[in-house]
Formats: structure tokens, sequence, C-alpha cells
């Protein structure tokens, strides 16, 4: 027995010591992750080394990771659904990682959705505020518990069926954008909200960030294609997801026209589809050098074969940058530019 | 008073036939209602089964196409080298789109072109390759290679995206131009309706409108000719899902449906499926590394915890003091049995990766966390195998002299030893389902390459079904329920190997 932990430790001292590494590591946003492990397999293929390990561990987490030091122990890239924070840039700078390179790849939509069998749906952000929101302003402008039932309760012009919303839990990035480009303008577009919005900042923000909790919005787990099982299930529920789940099962679901204008490829790209997020990958140019691969890694990224209009990103439905954008943040991520902190929120 | 005597002994005696009575109805009820309890389990159990099969057997079948393909010396290996490295970087891809291209000399257009080569998988070059690196005799001869098409067509093929429907065409037919569209005239009655796609003179036309036997179609594909059409030498083609509504369009579904008529696309058994790493393409992603790394991590929980937990039983029964310690440690035992498994994946993280600086996503970090996982029910079940050892044998060794630990070790323990490999393999079992702890010592993670050693990045069976089932392609939805009967297979074959264990060298008292 002795003999046994003998080695057994001896095994986990000389593994620690194992410091070089020749493998590329990434971590981050499960939203990013579809796409950052298309080009890690096509790299992989084409570059002749190894192919790199993409973790998904949520943005935060990557965050947490990514900035936790340098050296073969820490990841190399982190994959974000949003920016870099001033606070984790900071947090990075505090442990030694102070060159890092912001990669723009994209953007993700979010949709609204619900089955073929249901109605064709057109809300506005304000409709959408209203059906989701924990206290809405009555009449008087007075913040009461919401009390709508039905679409109809909310707008004449929506259909008459039960307020029935699946969507993603408080845990998930994809809810935070949603509440951010939705419920938040949605709250603005409400007259008694705008000027609270004025009078106190605090109690707005806690109105649009509160969903209501009375069964109309239900939780419907991290799993997006689950989300659409059950509305294939169930035509009178509604969705919220990501676009490319919208496009990979059109033959089951459609998206809801918000503020006038249906998810599509060309509408987000356009940027005439208001609800759509930013996706970002973050490098490590500390590692540059140490780590082998990195700057190919970078360059494969945003190659026109991968990131370009139809480039196979694209076709995993990333929804790619306008034209400019792409050729700027092409010219700087082969040049790595490091991120400054001045430039964050 | 007789009188009451002789009154209340029959009344007595039909009182208790129905108190008999009732005992018995209860006890039929009873039964009853466990025959029902079993049956609800059984159809929840068929129910889930079935709807894993069905969805899973499609991800061990693929759509293949056999062509033949002229195995150039420029293109692979222009130097003559014959060394595996150089042909392995030669371009496989070119012959094979050529190839693939000379099947439909009718598609000239650029983007009709890149829409055809949309049908074939991106690593439809793959086979190929492997072929002519093994088998360098092949450049410069023509060889049958077998191309990969890609998911959707995949789908389409196996009937997931429509029905289809092809009906023969009765009568003669007459295409007409008519604008930017079409009018098709037939000197039969009309069977057309919207949607349907007319074939005839090699091109295809969609019906949009049929109103009282006018026609109005718009173009396809371009015929060779607006000539009429005889019975026989046209067809329809209807679509239970329309166009709009599936992700292979109609054009592409009709240069499927010629690959199918042609009999060039055939459904095979997927091998790739056991013999290939993780993939973004669902139809390249396999279940072997994923299996691999799980059948690394379960050797070294297995290694770990068989001689430790085995070890801790035995002296935990037969050894140790009964103190307030030792039962501390028992009931401690007994409640680390029911701790949530993330709990020992953050020990792990913190324990493994942070103060032993293991590598992340390794086999070996795994199998650690799972060893701690797994390590109580092991010493718990290694007891209740001890105790269950009736101790008359014990008894007898020591009394025709044998120490106490040659009683244990030559007779007690090789009669608990089936007990307690049951339980081991039990635990094994456990183990092989976790997810939870595995998420925080990095194995969930897109590991391409196969591991091929303990500190290789990894990931497991349950973890590569929660990925799979977490992509947007539909076709990972079967690669899912493929690998949950994969995972199935894998712990059916455990509990099997228990249950053969125990029966061969069980022993009754």
């Amino acid at each position: 027995m002795k003999r046994f932990l003998l080695a057994a430790s001896l095994l986990a001292l000389t593994a620690g010591m194992a410091e070089a590494r020749d493998q590329i590591r990434i971590v981050g946003s499960s939203t990013v992750y579809p796409f950052t492990t298309a080009v890690a397999e096509q790299f992989g293929k084409t570059s002749g080394m190894k192919t790199p390990v993409v973790e998904s561990t949520g943005t935060g987490g990557g965050m947490k990771l990514f900035c936790a030091g340098i050296g073969a122990d820490h990841p190399d890239f982190t994959n974000a659904s949003r920016q870099i924070k001033k606070s984790e840039f900071e947090d990075c700078a505090k442990n030694g990682v102070t060159d890092i390179v912001e990669i723009k790849v994209g953007f993700d939509g979010l949709t609204v959705a619900n089955s073929k069998a249901g109605p064709d749906l057109t809300f506005t952000k304000t409709q959408l505020f209203l059906a989701l929101a924990k206290e809405v302003p009555d009449k008087d402008g007075k913040l009461i518990a919401n009390p709508y039932k039905t679409w109809k309760d909310v707008d004449a012009s929506l259909p008459d069926e039960k307020i029935e919303v699946l969507g993603p839990p408080p845990t998930s990035g994809t809810r935070d954008s949603f509440v951010e480009l939705v419920m938040d303008k949605g709250a603005e577009g409400i007259d008694s909200l705008k000027a609270l919005k004025k009078s106190d900042a605090k109690a707005f923000e806690k109105v649009w960030k509160s969903i209501r909790e009375d069964g109309a919005y239900i939780d419907a787990g991290e799993n997006d294609n689950l989300i659409v099982q059950k509305l294939e299930a169930n035509p009178q529920a509604v969705g919220i997801f990501g676009y490319s789940f919208l496009e990979e099962n059109q033959n089951k679901i459609k998206g809801a026209a918000i503020d006038g204008k249906s998810p599509s490829y060309e509408t987000i790209a356009s940027g005439e589809y208001k609800v759509s997020r930013p996706l970002f990958v973050y490098a490590k140019k500390q590692h540059v050098g140490t780590i082998p691969g990195m700057v190919e890694f970078v360059k494969e990224y945003v190659s026109d074969k991968a990131l370009g209009e139809d480039g196979y990103l694209a076709s995993k439905g990333l929804v790619p940058l306008p034209g400019d954008d792409f050729k700027k943040t092409k010219a700087a991520a082969e040049a790595m530019e490091t991120l400054k902190g001045d430039q964050l929120m | 008073m007789t009188d009451t005597a002789i009154s209340a002994a029959p009344r007595r005696v039909s009182d208790n036939a129905a108190l008999v009575a009732k005992r018995y109805r209860s006890e039929r009820r009873f039964k009853l209602y466990g025959i029902a309890a079993i049956a609800v389990t059984a159809v929840f159990l068929v129910l889930l089964f079935a709807d894993i099969l069905v969805k899973g057997l499609p991800a061990f079948f693929e759509h293949r196409m056999m062509l033949p393909v002229s195995v150039s010396q420029e293109a692979i290996d222009p130097q003559n080298s014959k060394d595996p490295k150089i042909i392995r970087t030669g371009d496989f891809d070119g012959p094979i789109r050529e190839s693939f291209r000379a099947m439909f000399p009718d598609v000239t257009s650029r983007g009709d072109r890149k829409k055809l080569l949309g049908l074939l998988s991106s690593g439809a070059a793959d086979d190929f390759r492997a072929m002519v690196v093994n088998n360098p005799s092949l450049i410069g001869t023509d060889a049958k290679v077998p191309v990969l098409l890609s998911d959707d067509a995949d789908q389409y093929l196996k009937g997931r995206q429509t029905g289809v429907a092809k009906i023969a065409g009765q009568g003669t037919i007459t295409a007409s131009a008519d604008g930017e569209k079409f009018k098709l005239v037939t000197d039969k009655t009309p069977v057309l309706t919207a949607g349907d796609i007319v074939r005839l003179n090699g091109g295809a036309f969609r019906v949009v409108s049929a109103d009282n036997g006018a026609y109005l179609a718009e173009q396809v594909t371009a015929p060779k000719s607006l000539d009429p059409a005889n019975a026989g030498a046209w067809d329809i083609v209807r679509f239970t899902v329309t166009e709009h509504n599936r992700r292979i369009d109609d054009q592409e579904a009709l240069w499927l449906e010629q690959l199918k008529e042609k009999g060039v696309a055939e459904n095979g058994i997927a091998w790739r499926f056991f013999s290939s790493g993780d993939s973004r393409e669902p139809e390249l992603a396999g279940i072997r590394g994923a299996l691999t790394g799980s059948i690394l991590t379960l050797l070294v929980t297995l290694f770990l915890c068989l001689p430790i937990g085995v070890a801790a039983a035995i002296y935990l029964e037969e050894f140790a003091p009964k103190n307030r310690l030792t039962q501390l440690i028992e009931v401690n035992i007994n409640n680390l049995a029911a701790v949530p498994s993330i709990v020992f994946g953050l020990l792990g993280l913190a324990m493994f990766l942070n103060f032993f600086g293991l590598p992340r996503s390794a086999p070996l970090v795994g199998g650690l966390v799972l060893a701690l996982l797994v390590l109580p029910t092991i010493i718990i079940a290694s007891r209740a195998a001890l105790r269950a050892v009736p101790p008359s044998i014990k008894e007898a060794a020591l009394g025709v002299g044998a120490s106490h630990q040659q009683a244990i070790f030559h007779h007690v323990l090789p009669l608990a030893m089936p007990g307690i490999m049951t339980g081991t393999i039990i635990g094994m079992a456990h183990a092989l389902g976790e997810t939870a702890p595995l998420l925080m010592i990095g194995m969930v993670a897109f590991i391409v390459d196969i591991p091929g050693g303990f500190t290789d990045a990894a990931t497991a069976l349950p973890i590569q079904i929660y990925l799979w089932s977490d992509l947007p392609e539909i076709a990972f939805q079967s690669k899912t329920a493929g690998a949950i009967i994969v995972l199935l297979v894998f712990l059916f074959v455990m509990n099997a190997a228990a249950i053969l264990l125990r029966k061969r060298f069980e022993r009754r008292w």
C-alpha cells in the first residue's frame, strides 16, 4: 500500500513538473464555443499542430481562468459573449496578464420564436417588457405586480393567448443579454419609467432587470435545443434563444419580428434587427513564443475562409461583421494589437 | 345466557368468514398495486429505450458515395517522394470535387456549382487521403473512393427533412415560356398541385399556381429543350415539407434524388462514429475520444479505489478497536457517500490542480476525483461483504492456530471477494455516468485528438453527450442519442460483469 501511495504521489509530482505545453487551451462562453471549436478543428487539420482544447466554462468563469496568470498552467484564449469588464481587465493586470488582444468575431442574434403551428408574432420591445417584467406601471404610472395574463391584455394587436415564455435561467449570458437588449429598451419606451430613470436610476434598473416569477416566464435551462422541442410540442408557447438554433430548426419554429424587423442573417448583419450582441475572443499575447501556434490560430480565426461572409463560421450560424469592421478587426488581430483599459466600461 | 352463547357462536363464524374474505381482498389489492407499479415502471423504461433507440440508430449509419477518382501524381505527390508525410499534404479535395461535378455535367454556373459541392462533407477527402497514405501504390491509378455527404444531405437521404413521393407522369406534358415563368400543359386529367416539382427533359419546374388545369411554374433547373415529353419521360416529385421549411432546398433535393436513382449514394454503417474523435461537423464526429477518456479515467479510479477501499474496509471491520474515533470515522464514511458529486469536483480543483499542479482536463485528475467519489461506496459494500461471511469460518481458522491476519486473508477475504467485486463494479458504473465533478477540472471540453495517456487532455462519455446535446445542428441530436446508446451498452456490460462474478464465485451456506 505504501509503495502504491508513493508511486501515486511521484506520478503527481512528475506531472506537475511537465510545465511545457504544445497545445493551445481555450476557455469561456458556451455561446462562442460552437464557433471557436470549428476554428480549432480546422486549425488542427491544416496547421499540422495539435488541435486546441476548447472548454465550455461560461463567459465569467472563462475570464477568471484567463486572468489567473501567465504560464503553461493558464489558458491562452477565452471566449466571451460580452466585452471584458474593466474590473476583469484590472484583475488580469494584477495577475500579470497585461497584454490582451481583443478579437470581435461577429454577432449573435437573440430571437423570440414560436412554433410554426402558432400565430405569426410581431412585438415591440415595450410589449415584451410589459409581458415579462415583474412589476409594470399602471395607468397612473404606479408600479404594480404584472397583471397581464394573455398577450391581448398587453396589446390589442397581439393574439388572445396565454403568456407563456420559455427562456434561459438567470445564470445564463443569453438571459443577461436579453434583459439588457430588450427589457431595458422596452422600459424606456414607457413615459412613467423614463421619468423614473431620471429621478432614480437604481429603482429603474431594478424594474427592467426583474423578470416575473408567477409562471408566465419559465426557466427552461441552458439547453436551447430543449426549448425548441418544447415550442414544437406547445404552439402557444414562445421561446427565447440564440439565432443559430432558429436557423437550424426553421422547419419547426419561426422568429417573431421585433420593432418591425424579423430576425434573419441579413437583418442581424446589417444591424437592422436590434436584438443582437457582439461575440469576442481574447488572446493572451504574452503566450506568443511559449505556446506554439498562438499567432497562427488567430490568423485562422480571422481568415476570410473562416470569418468571411461565406466562411465556414457563417454556415455554423455566426453572423459576421460588416465588411469594413471585419477588415479592421482582421488587421488589428493579425498585428496582435493589445487592449487598453481606458476603452472599457 | 345460553341464548346469547348459541346466538353469538354462529355470528362469530360468519364474522370470521367476512374478515377472512376481507383479508384476501386486501391481499389481492396489494398484489394488484404491485403489478401496477411494475407495469408503470416497465412502460416508462420501454418508452425511454424506444425513444433513444429510434433517435440514436441513425447515428450509426451514414450516406456516402463510391466515386471513381483518378489518383493523379501531380496533385498528390508531384516529386514522387512516396513519403507519407508529403502525400498527406497533397490535394485530395480537388480530385473528389472534380469527380462529383462530373456526375452533374449540366451544373455550370458558379453559384450552382458551389451549392452542389456544399452537399459534400468538409471531411469528404479524409477517407481518400487515408486510403492513399496507407497504400501509395494507388498513385497514378484510378480508384473507387468512398465520399462522405454533408450532414444536411445525409439527413435528407435518411428521410428526416421531408417525405418524398414520386409519381410517374401520365400523358404528354409541354412546357412553354410565359414571361419569366413557364406554362405547363398536359393532355390528361391534371394531377399537379402548387409546390410540386415536374421533371422533364433533364430540367425541373416548380408549380407555382394550379387553377383549373392552368399550371404556372418556375424553373428550378434549366431543361435541355422545351419539347413535349411523353408518358414515362416525365415525372412529378412531391415533398411533404415545403421548401422554405427545410434546410435542403428543392434544387439540392433533386440532385440528391438523382444520386439515389443512380444508386450512387449508399447508406452504410458509420464506422467512423467509433473510430474518430469529436468534430464540429456532425457527420465526422465520433465517440472514440470520449470512450478512451472514460476508460483511462476509470482505470485510474479502479487502481486507486480497489486497494484503498478494501484495505480500509478490512481494517475497520476486523482490526479497528470499537471506540469513539472509529465510530466517528464510520459515520463520516456514510456521510461522504451522500455528498453531492460537484463538491468532489471543487475539491479536485483545489487539491489536484491548484495545489499539486496537475494538468487540466487530464484523465489522471478525473480518475483521482472519481476515486474520492466512489471510495465510500466501495468501503461500505466491502464491509457488508466481509460481515456476510459466517464468523464460524474465521473462528475455525483461529481454532486451528491461524493468526488473525491469516484467518482474514486466507479465509474471510476470498469468500467476501464476489461481494466486494460487485460493489466495486457498481461504484465504477456510478463513476462512469458522472459529469458534475469533471466540469470543475476542465474535462467539459472540445477535444479532437484521441488521448494517448493519463495526462493528455480528454473528455468522458457523459460529457460528450452533454456537449453534443447543446449544439444547434440537427444531426447532433441523433449523435447524442447514439452516444447514449454506447454509454448504456458500456453500463450493461459492467453490470453484467458484476452479476457474472457474483454467480461464479458466490458461496452459499
